[in-house]
């Protein structure tokens, strides 16, 4: 498929059922799914000769606290044959498991690492769910938007005990999160810019 | 009487010199052989996407240095092209070339530090202290544009923070004069030497199929042989205007990602001269004074300069609701930013797709059944910053 409006056509019609909404934007191609099709659709991406998706480049997660379906999963996939890209997504609750696509691209690996670490979110099948980049021992996850920027424990050598502890967080002052919005629109037009302005400095 | 044998465990890191930063690697051993492979990361995780979250879009930039940096203006690239497609506005051309100039700067910068460390971890010196010598002087050429010789803090949306000061056009072009007999003297020491061949050829040897399976990109996946390079494929600023070459390697081992990037350090030579011959004299950002601030000349003139000064430096310009990936081809591979704005000034989400994380994850596969010592080229030859593998 050399055209990403082709491409939408074919996704949509092959998995009618699996799909809930496509947009093409940016370039890219937007797909919403539910959670439970994940492996299929992804599956028919990966081995289809029109789609050819054979590349994961990166699975994240966005958080909406304020939604019912807190976090919406993202995969973003390319193309190389047909120099595509998609983004495919579905919302979850927050205690939802989700599959892993580690059988399908064994680079999901540590990408879902980092989503179960960063978030939280919980993937059944995966061969090896640890935390990734905070530290042993971290508790909480650091991405979610009710996570503080200044976290809750700091580490430091303890002079007395002789080895590394860690502590609450002690902050001379606290992080300061001004407020700067303002509602003014300002205008619509560009300013050109004048030359005679110049001369007079 | 038979004997048990157990694997030894070795740890390698988090400080050794040929980890290239603070990777903790277990490595499972059967005699000399190494069975397996578990990387620990994260001893350098800054939570810089937390952080870009509670920052304003230009608050965020310098963040980007600090991931790859060893090429701190690739990563700046990514983050600007994300918010320039988003607010839909148009970069001057010579912003243009400024940028994809600095760019091939920072591939050049990147690939002297691997190709000669890489030598360095299997046993050969001089090429560093070559080699460090050219950084030295590109460096300079970060600096007299930015002010700093690494966290150079200097793309914007719409553009670039200032012009280029007098003088270093003319120096550039000077040194992509020199620079080529530099390749060659590194290429001499280093390209038929026999024992940096013994350490490399068919060490660490990725098919195309894996290379696409691990999620690979950059030189890892044209070391295997597929010609897969973004500034071709999925132009952005003026490439496409641009001509070159995309060298593509063989058997896909260490030795081949080696002559990739020497290959690629020539090519980056030629842009940078395309770069210099075309840039004519004009804007270096846009002049939508919402998005990029005036000049000191006008805020003294314009009350309209100056609100947008004061606006600009305080609240921030706002990004209209959108998702977008913007990828662009840092010299390690691959590197995205998957950008959600919610119509303020700060992003909702700012999601960093580093090559290296990806590359690393695959050192179990890649390591499997050679020797400890190959651990050190096959680690070289992965081109593994820190910076950006913990974010």
């Amino acid at each position: 498929m050399n055209n990403l409006i082709d491409l939408e056509k074919k996704i949509n019609s092959e998995l009618t059922t699996k799909i809930n909404k496509t947009s093409i934007k940016h370039n890219q191609i937007y797909v919403e799914i539910d959670k439970e099709d994940l492996i299929d659709v992804v599956l028919f991406i990966k081995t289809n000769k029109d789609t050819k998706f054979r590349q994961l480049i990166d699975i994240t997660v966005v958080d909406y606290p304020e939604e019912t379906q807190r976090f919406k999963i993202v995969y973003l996939f390319l193309s190389h044959e047909f120099n595509h890209r998609m983004i495919l997504s579905y919302f979850i609750n927050e205690n939802e498991l989700i599959s892993s696509l580690t059988t399908v691209f064994p680079s999901a690996n540590w990408m879902e690492r980092e989503v179960f670490d960063m978030y939280g979110v919980n993937f059944k099948n995966h061969p090896d769910l640890r935390r990734i980049l905070t530290d042993y021992g971290f508790e909480g996850h650091p991405l979610r938007k009710d996570f503080p920027l200044t976290g809750h424990s700091e580490v430091r050598y303890s002079e007395e005990k002789k080895k590394v502890i860690n502590e609450p967080v002690k902050l001379e002052q606290n992080y300061r999160n001004f407020d700067y919005e303002s509602p003014w629109e300002g205008t619509k037009y560009i300013k050109e810019i004048s030359e005679t302005n110049d001369k007079k400095n | 009487m038979t004997k048990k044998i157990k694997n030894l465990n070795l740890n390698f890191g988090p400080q050794h010199p040929a980890a290239h930063g603070v990777l903790r690697l277990i490595l499972e051993l059967d005699g000399e052989v190494v069975e397996k492979a578990d990387p620990h990361i994260g001893l350098l995780h800054r939570g810089t996407e937390k952080l870009i979250e509670n920052k304003t879009y230009m608050q965020a930039v310098p963040y980007f240095d600090r991931l790859d940096y060893v090429a701190p203006m690739n990563q700046e690239h990514a983050f600007a092209l994300a918010i320039e497609k988003i607010l839909d506005i148009d970069v001057p051309i010579r912003a243009q070339y400024i940028r994809v100039m600095f760019c091939e700067i920072g591939r050049i910068l990147s690939h002297i530090l691997n190709v000669t460390t890489q030598a360095l971890d299997v046993g050969a010196l001089t090429p560093s202290l070559w080699g460090f010598e050219e950084r030295e002087t590109l460096m300079t050429f970060y600096e007299r544009a930015s002010g700093s010789r690494l966290h150079a803090n200097y793309f914007r949306a719409g553009g670039v923070h200032q012009d280029l000061p007098a003088g270093l056009e003319n120096d550039i072009a000077k040194f992509c004069e020199t620079f080529p007999k530099i390749i060659n003297d590194l290429e001499n020491l280093l390209t038929d030497n026999r024992i940096f061949k013994q350490r490399n050829v068919d060490i660490g040897v990725v098919t195309k199929d894996d290379a696409l399976d691990y999620s690979f990109s950059g030189v890892m996946i044209r070391g295997s042989g597929i010609p897969w390079d973004l500034r071709k494929s999925q132009p952005y600023d003026c490439y496409d205007q641009l001509e070159f070459k995309i060298p593509v390697g063989k058997n896909g081992d260490c030795y081949d990602r080696y002559l990739c990037r020497i290959e690629e350090m020539k090519e980056s030579v030629s842009i940078i001269k395309q770069c210099l011959a075309r840039m004519e004299k004009g804007p270096i950002k846009t002049f939508d004074g919402k998005i990029s601030p005036p000049s000191k000349a006008e805020i003294k003139q314009s009350m309209e300069a100056l609100i947008h000064h004061f606006k600009l430096f305080t609240e921030g310009y706002r990004v209209p609701k959108d998702e977008i990936y913007t990828a662009v081809e840092a010299p390690k591979g691959e590197f995205g930013v998957y950008l959600i704005s919610d119509g303020s000034s700060k992003p909702y989400k700012c999601k960093i797709r580093a090559p290296g994380f990806s590359h690393l994850q695959s050192m179990d596969y890649l390591i499997k059944g050679h020797m400890l010592a190959d651990v050190p080229a096959v680690l070289g030859s992965l081109d593994i910053v820190f910076g950006e593998v913990d974010r």
